[in-house]
């Protein structure tokens, strides 16, 4: 059994609590959270021990691992107090405020030798890995550009009571919501290495921006634009795709349904000449207990696989989430400068 | 409950393998009068069932429903609450607190704002029933005999082994709405246990179940175990996995289950309403009259 503590039971932080309470290898012993409201409610119905203070569960508790959803500002010191101490951890995403905290800490963590995983969700969605080997097996012929957008219903009437209404604490569309866009167009198309142009733009918020528009170029050379928008109640819930032109084909993927039209018969003799389309229920899931979507299951399972020795420690790295977060950097500097 | 219900995911762009025919679908559906005419369209086909969410047009579509003499004494409305989406986009924006000042009814929330979490402590209950009572308002006139709980809800609490509020969920269904209570999940097997162990007997489980095991945690296996090891009374959602197996395959499957009460189906025009009926009256008759054989040829050729 792999005993773990959660620090910070928001919503992020209370559906972990639940897919770890119901996986057949953990034992959750400890939460911390600052609600009073919250801790009472986990300790009377769900019985779990609860921390006001996250030193106080990482004093008092004997866990291997730890995952943290606090408000962003917090990730950094957080992380730091678990991994000083050797204890293995999973943190919601973005990753840290700034490159250089996140620098700092994916180095403490590979002194340390700690897992550390960053809860980048899509990369657990089959469509998404199965666009990301599309690419890889150079099956689009030689990729033109490419084309990733993200809207939702987060922000949509003039209302800042929150942590995410505020820039300096990791709230806004850029830090918040297009770090997930960002971050799979790294894992999908390529790593994301320079801004050509960029433009922030506040629909309701007064003090941080709604959408983000931008265009960039992949470390291959790649150009594509970023559409993302927070702002736009038309979307019932979070949606992400991108699009890729290729002088072979394109691709059309989202976390339901990857779209593909090949010029000609492609070698993967799974796919034909012209459109495919395949839907996420035609990809198999194997997991225990699903809340929400298979990925956030997934995520975590692959997590404890990692501490547990039974799986690599090779996706959603601090790595690979520090590399975002220098992406998120260089779009909001261009703001500045431009 | 009836053999064949029918849901509304179609109306409110819901789709679990396609968002893009989930956002056409809501343009489809964007007038309430058109998903009130489908739904007559349904009755006319023999639906005397449907089963929804609390969104938010369900307070102008009940009262399109109770208006109508024909709808409001030959329809059966089964509530499945609450909106998630709704709580779960509040939460993001307001945080937990400010989600349940938003929610609480008026006055509550007055003595919430000035009474801070003492207001509550001694009784948690009591804001669930309260966040029960604001879902179900919409129904006022509408006949509800079995009201069901959302499966994000249900499998949260299953998750984090708050099983007794699951239990305070049906006990207060039945107490206040003199109703039957009804759960939603995606872990069937699991809840099947939970509810057996706060002492929760033949309960209402509406669950995917279909011959690809999708959206079956745990596996189509265990699902099967779990139907021929505990009673219940179930609706099998989802029969169609999202539309990837030929109809007839799928619900040769589901009709076969003995332990299947009810099949919950959504469709949005008459000529696919009308096909997903006939065909489930068909391998009813095949199953209940042991024509298995004959249909498994006819397949087979």
């Amino acid at each position: 059994m792999i005993k773990i503590g959660l620090i910070g039971a928001g919503k992020m932080g209370i559906s972990h609590l639940a897919i770890l309470g119901a996986h057949k290898n953990v034992t959750v012993n400890a939460v911390a959270e600052k609600s009073g409201l919250v801790r009472d409610v986990l300790e009377r119905y769900g019985s779990f021990k609860c921390y006001d203070d996250h030193n106080d569960l990482l004093n008092h508790s004997q866990t291997d691992a730890v995952v943290i959803s606090v408000p962003t500002k917090f990730h950094a010191p957080v992380v730091r107090a678990v991994i000083e101490r050797g204890i293995h951890v999973f943190v919601e995403k973005p990753f840290c405020l700034n490159p250089a905290e996140g620098e700092d800490l994916m180095n403490l963590a590979k002194i340390k030798n700690v897992i550390n995983q960053v809860g980048y969700h899509n990369k657990f969605i089959k469509t998404f890995r199965e666009a990301r080997r599309i690419l890889q097996e150079n099956m689009l012929g030689e990729i033109k550009h490419f084309n990733g957008e993200q809207f939702g219903p987060v922000v949509t009437k003039a209302k800042e009571l929150t942590w995410r209404s505020k820039s300096d604490e990791g709230g806004g569309c850029l830090m918040d919501y297009a770090a997930h866009l960002i971050d799979l167009i790294n894992f999908v198309v390529g790593n994301i290495s320079s801004i050509k142009s960029a433009e922030l733009k506040s629909f309701y918020s007064h003090q941080v921006e709604d959408a983000v528009y931008a265009l960039v170029k992949t470390s291959n050379g790649i150009g594509g634009t970023l559409n993302v928008n927070w702002s736009d109640e038309t979307y019932r819930k979070m949606s992400t795709s991108i699009t890729v032109m290729g002088t072979k084909g394109k691709m059309i993927v989202d976390g339901t349904e990857l779209k593909l039209y090949f010029k000609d018969k492609p070698k993967d003799q799974s796919y034909s000449k012209g459109w495919n389309i395949r839907h996420i229920n035609e990809f198999p899931s194997g997991v225990e207990y699903y809340l929400r979507g298979e990925e956030y299951s997934d995520q975590l399972d692959h997590f404890i696989q990692a501490v547990s020795g039974k799986a690599k420690n090779d996706i959603n790295t601090f790595e690979t989430a520090w590399k975002t977060d220098k992406i998120i950097d260089q779009i909001r500097t261009f703001k500045i400068t431009a | 409950m009836n053999r064949i219900i029918y849901g509304d995911n179609q109306f409110f762009g819901v789709n679990h393998v396609s968002d893009e025919k989930a956002r056409n679908q809501s343009i489809k559906f964007r007038e309430d009068e058109s998903i009130v005419k489908t739904i007559r369209i349904a009755m006319d086909e023999g639906i005397d069932t449907f089963m929804c969410t609390t969104h938010e047009r369900m307070f102008n579509i009940s009262k399109l429903i109770s208006n109508d003499v024909n709808m409001r004494e030959g329809l059966t409305v089964y509530p499945c609450l609450p909106y998630a989406h709704k709580y779960a986009n509040a939460v993001t924006e307001l945080g937990i607190m400010g989600t349940l000042k938003q929610y609480m009814p008026l006055n509550i929330g007055e003595a919430f704002i000035k009474g801070g979490t003492a207001f509550f402590r001694k009784d948690y209950m009591k804001m669930m029933e309260l966040l029960v009572d604001a879902e179900l308002k919409m129904f006022k006139h509408i006949n509800t005999p079995i009201i069901f709980l959302q499966n994000v809800i249900t499998d949260l609490l299953l998750g984090l082994g708050m099983n007794e509020v699951l239990l305070s969920f049906k006990n207060y269904i039945e107490t206040k709405y003199n109703a039957e209570a009804g759960f939603i999940t995606m872990n069937m097997p699991l809840l099947m246990e939970a509810l057996e162990s706060v002492g929760v007997d033949d309960p209402i489980i509406c669950s995917s179940i279909n011959v690809d095991g999708f959206r079956m945690s745990g596996g189509k296996e265990a699902y099967e175990n779990a139907m021929k090891n505990h009673d219940a009374r179930i609706i099998a959602m989802q029969v169609f996995s999202g539309g990837s197996t030929s109809p007839d395959k799928a619900l040769e499957y589901v009709c076969g289950l003995p332990a299947v009460e009810s099949i919950l189906f959504g469709a949005s025009n008459r000529d696919n309403i009308r096909d997903t009926i006939s065909r489930i009256r068909k391998f009813d008759k095949i199953v209940n009259h042991g024509e298995k054989n004959e249909i498994l040829i006819h397949e087979t050729i």
